[in-house]
């Protein structure tokens, strides 16, 4: 087994259990913190694809900005494992059991495709590469681009509304 | 790697953040459970970017950059991503300023 294979696996192994740690854990801090980890974990992954500037972005945006607004609420409100509402144990029980049947459909649909003749390149190509992504950002998605300025402006003057005390 | 173990470890992902979102009352929790179904989704964009790249590179008119609109997408998604977390805060800071919760059964309330 290669070593990308090798890591491949580490990181699959380390973004699911984090992922089941953040639904499962009672104390909302530990959640935000494994969900750091499942970035992280996925950023190893676009690195493995060799997206290194999405890779670099999601940490950044994620881990970085987004989290710790996530932190930043939960520390604010002071929620901790007593004030953490729980739902019926049927209810919950439900919730399992409707979402491990999504994955059984998911998975029962496309485990047959011709899909599994295809290779994911890993470790080389220069498309995920900073320059030629903002060679084609600036070129032929400059306009979703400028868009995406507008969209942030607007969301930063609703946060800023909402957030005001009347 | 072959192309559906990526495409089965981002529908495992996706399906925790299902059941995070129906399991959970806490909307904080819930709006992370969200996020963590967007990260899904853009791990397979990245994934299916990288597909036919030796295809495309030795085709007989070669592409520029194969695969190079599904990272730019991911690169939106992530940037709708930041500014939703903005707001959806912001909405649950209000909602716990004025019922001291945010427990999503009394979300409710909001259409009064």
């Amino acid at each position: 087994m290669s070593i990308s294979a090798i890591l491949f696996w580490v990181l699959s192994v380390a973004a699911l259990f984090s992922a089941l740690m953040v639904v499962t854990s009672r104390n909302p801090i530990h959640s935000v913190i494994w969900l750091i980890v499942t970035f992280f974990a996925i950023s190893g992954h676009y690195i493995l694809l060799n997206a290194q500037f999405l890779a670099v972005v999601n940490i950044i945006v994620y881990a970085g900005a987004i989290m710790v607004l996530f932190l930043f609420v939960i520390m604010l409100m002071n929620l901790n494992k007593e004030s953490e509402p729980a739902r019926h144990r049927w209810l919950q029980l439900a919730g399992g059991v409707s979402g491990g049947a999504l994955l059984l459909v998911l998975v029962a649909a496309l485990k047959d495709t011709e899909l599994k003749s295809q290779q994911s390149l890993m470790l080389e190509g220069n498309t995920g590469l900073i320059k030629t992504l903002g060679q084609e950002l600036f070129s032929n998605y400059v306009i979703p681009f400028e868009l995406s300025s507008i969209l942030f402006l607007s969301a930063m003057v609703g946060a800023v509304l909402i957030g005001k005390k009347d | 790697m072959p192309i559906n173990y990526y495409l089965f470890l981002a529908i495992a992902l996706f399906s925790i953040g299902v059941v995070g979102v129906l399991t959970r009352r806490n909307a904080i929790i819930i709006f992370m459970c969200i996020e963590l179904m967007l990260n899904a989704v853009n791990l397979l964009l990245v994934a299916f970017s990288k597909m036919h790249y030796k295809q495309a590179a030795a085709a007989a008119i070669p592409i520029a950059n194969p695969g190079i609109d599904g990272q730019l997408f991911v690169f939106f998604i992530m940037v709708v991503a930041a500014a939703e977390v903005s707001v959806g805060l912001a909405i649950i800071v209000m909602l716990y300023r004025n019922i001291h919760s945010v427990d999503i059964n009394f979300l409710n309330r909001l259409k009064h």
